[in-house]
């Protein structure tokens, strides 16, 4: 046991090593030069300090890592956790329910200023996007590497029917959604068929397309200029502004309220956090049903499936396609709240955070997405002051984090269907 | 006045390359009966359930499956899925369950057809309509019935993946039950099994052809299995059929001696034909 230690601490600082010798060479090109802007023009500057103190870190990191894990190990055995389904965890319930409660009174409390509510939006955004997207990767198994496309669809969907045709928010949010749904199935259809990887592939190409669809297509979606001036949301048709245009009330005088723009930022609140919450809603109910279970099941073993008279393709297209009616809600609440959108708010980063949300909160747990969207977007945005380190930040943070819990914040499956006590132990306790 | 067979093979033939998996089989299932499809490792056993359920299309052959209603399905025209609804329902050599999901939620899986019709694609099982709530109390009946016939209802709310090997293999049976086959497709379901546990599947079986009347065509290479409870025994190899008939004429056949288990010996392949000898 001795020697066996002595052996892997002299195994551990060759690995700690070649963990920095790889940063170093990677370092020397990145961190050992810099461009200086003097007076003769452009000067490389050498800095190999700093690539010296670079590779010096990843070695202590390294060491200090794979010591932490052996020591680890060393006090718990190694043996695989089972999967565990517990009874519906009260504890669990009573968390969701406070986290809702929290989110409902936010706005009210003292510290919660315009630009608290603000960013609590652009959560809530993720957070229903990962709600969305966690139909189609955590319960049906199906790795969509494209969603933002969906949210991109119901974006524009919802710009062009209200500046085209004047419909209201409140119309143009259901026909989004079915719009994003109608690209999900048309997407859907013929891909599929695929297994795992290609389908992932396929859908990353899909969302690439769309984007390069909304900036070619100049004459509709505005091309890389986006859509500008778009129709802010109504409360219930009461605009919320200073005055109205057309001598109509506007939100203030009908409450018979001053005009302060903050309605309308805690307006947006509500509206996200009541749009996030019916997509939970929805997930938790439709679990339970048997194209919830369908979805469960395909993810778990679809020849299984198969073998049970389940049709896997339509299955997974209404996976695919609720999935994405959900982005594109998000997509129009989005639009209404920016009142300019272009394809830069589509790209690819877009449906990596989402995906990272899901995976990160652990694959089908509601609440684990909820506090995966707190870090993902949550953090980077309060530190913003890191500047260009944020991605290094937002990358490390993700790493860390998939070394202390692979299977993702809160892996948690709660059973859609219980048998409990059978009739006769009952009849026995009575 | 003979009933017509539940499922017809004619001149069934698949080729993977240049291997002729198998190889103008033809055969007939009678309903309400137990066949046995038995042969040496490779024969083509599975690759005939594969073809039967979806999995495979053949090159050439026809399959007819019949249902007591009268209705006839050609199942090499059919997907899988379709075949499964029809009322062919199989279970696999190397279990396949859903391991993540609670043994009674494989069940309810195996019910979907049955409950996404009340649901009404979902609308009126969102709307918890009693129609659905009725299907859904009926479903959760079933599955329990199926558990409790098994000796699973203990573990009903466990993950599958968490039961140990053989209740894993009678919970496939459960699950395969629970989908309403008029045919039963098992592959190998004694595999692995303690002597005590094949007895009891033994039991289940006979319950499931005698009790709901449901014809099971059944692969297995353990012989206290298969001579014990089928009726009719079709012996495979390498792709070819070399015997069939009722277990007394199959155990003494000469063609099968020499052939099965590629056993030189007479006594031995007797013994291990008779289901007496060490099982492999
Ligand atoms: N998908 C496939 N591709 C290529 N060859 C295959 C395929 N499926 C089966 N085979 C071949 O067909 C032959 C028959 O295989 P099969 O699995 O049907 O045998 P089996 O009788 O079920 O054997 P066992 O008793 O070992 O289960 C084997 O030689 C196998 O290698
Ligand atoms: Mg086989």
């Amino acid at each position: 046991m001795e020697s066996d230690a002595k052996i892997s601490i002299a195994a551990l600082v060759r690995d700690a090593a070649a963990a920095a010798l790889v940063a170093g060479l990677l370092a020397f090109p990145l961190l050992g030069f810099r461009l200086v802007d003097s007076a003769r023009g452009l000067t490389l500057d050498t800095r190999l300090l700093w690539v010296v103190y670079a590779a010096a870190a990843v070695f202590c990191g390294r060491l200090l890592f794979s010591l932490a894990r052996i020591s680890l190990s060393m006090r718990r055995p190694a043996a695989t956790r089972p999967v565990k389904i517990e009874a519906p965890g009260r504890t669990r319930y009573l968390f969701g329910v406070a986290l809702i409660a929290a989110a409902i009174v936010m706005p009210w409390l003292p510290f919660a200023d315009r630009n608290i509510i603000d960013k609590a939006t652009l959560i809530l955004i993720y957070v229903m996007l990962g709600w969305g997207l966690n139909i189609v990767v955590g319960l049906a198994g199906l790795l969509d590497l494209g969603y933002v496309a969906f949210y991109a669809v119901g974006a524009y969907s919802y710009a062009l029917l209200s500046q085209n045709f004047g419909l209201s928010f409140w119309l143009c949010l259901p026909l989004a959604g079915l719009l994003a749904a109608t690209f999900g199935v048309a997407l859907g259809f013929p891909v599929l068929r695929l297994r795992g990887d290609y389908l992932a592939i396929v859908t990353l190409g899909f969302g690439e397309i769309v984007r390069e669809v909304l900036i070619n297509w100049g004459g509709v979606t505005g091309g890389p200029n986006g859509l500008s001036g778009i129709q802010r949301p109504s409360f219930f048709g009461l605009p919320m502004v200073p005055a109205a245009t057309d001598g109509g009330t506007t939100f203030a005088q009908f409450f018979g309220l001053a005009f302060s723009p903050n309605q309308r930022i805690v307006f947006l609140y509500y509206l996200i956090l009541a749009l996030a919450l019916a997509t939970n809603l929805f997930t938790l109910r439709i679990r339970r049903l048997p194209i919830g279970r369908a979805w469960e099941a395909l993810r778990e073993d679809e020849i299984a499936a198969r073998s049970l008279g389940i049709n896997p393709t339509m299955v997974k297209l209404s996976a695919f396609a609720i999935g994405a009616c959900f982005a594109g809600f998000a997509g129009s609440f989005f639009a209404t709240r920016q009142g300019f959108i272009s394809p830069e708010s589509f790209t690819f980063i877009e449906s990596a955070i989402i995906l990272a949300i899901v995976v990160l909160g652990g694959m089908g747990s509601q609440i684990g997405i909820v506090l995966a969207a707190f870090l993902l977007v949550g953090l980077p945005e309060w530190f913003r002051e890191l500047e260009q380190f944020r991605m290094l930040a937002f990358g490390a943070a993700m790493v860390l984090i998939m070394l202390w819990r692979p299977q993702g914040l809160l892996s948690h499956r709660d059973p859609t269907v219980r048998l409990g006590t059978p009739p006769r132990a009952k009849e026995a306790g009575a | 006045m003979t009933v017509p067979p539940v499922l017809s093979v004619e001149h069934l033939t698949i080729r993977f390359g240049g291997l002729v998996a198998v190889d103008d089989l033809s055969f007939e299932a009678a309903p309400g009966q137990i066949t046995a499809l038995i042969g040496p490792n490779g024969a083509g056993k599975t690759t005939v359930f594969n073809c039967i359920t979806g999995f495979y299309k053949p090159d050439v052959g026809r399959l007819t499956f019949r249902r007591e209603t009268g209705a006839s399905f050609l199942l090499e025209r059919m997907d899988g899925f379709r075949i499964a609804q029809a009322g062919v329902v199989r279970t696999f050599q190397n279990i396949r369950l859903f391991p993540g999901m609670s043994v009674v939620e494989n069940l309810m899986v195996a019910q979907h057809v049955k409950l996404m019709h009340a649901s009404l694609f979902s609308v009126a099982g969102f709307l918890r309509l009693p129609r659905f709530l009725h299907a859904e109390a009926q479903a959760i009946e079933r599955a329990r019935y199926w558990l409790e016939r098994t000796g699973l209802v203990d573990q009903a709310d466990l993950p599958a993946g968490s039961l140990p090997y053989g209740a894993q293999r009678r919970l496939e049976i459960a699950r395969a039950m629970c989908a309403g086959p008029s045919l039963l497709c098992l592959d190998e379901p004694a595999a692995g099994l303690n002597p005590r546990e094949s007895q009891g599947l033994n039991e289940l079986l006979l319950s499931i052809r005698d009790e709901h009347g449901i014809s099971i065509l059944l692969i297995e290479h353990d012989m206290s299995v298969v001579m014990q409870i089928s009726d009719r025994i079709v012996v495979l190899e390498q792709g070819r059929k070399i015997a069939a008939g009722p277990p007394d004429e199959v155990r003494v056949n000469p063609e099968v001696i020499r052939a099965y288990l590629g056993v030189e010996d007479e006594e031995t392949a007797v013994a291990v034909l008779q289901g007496e000898g060490a099982r492999a």
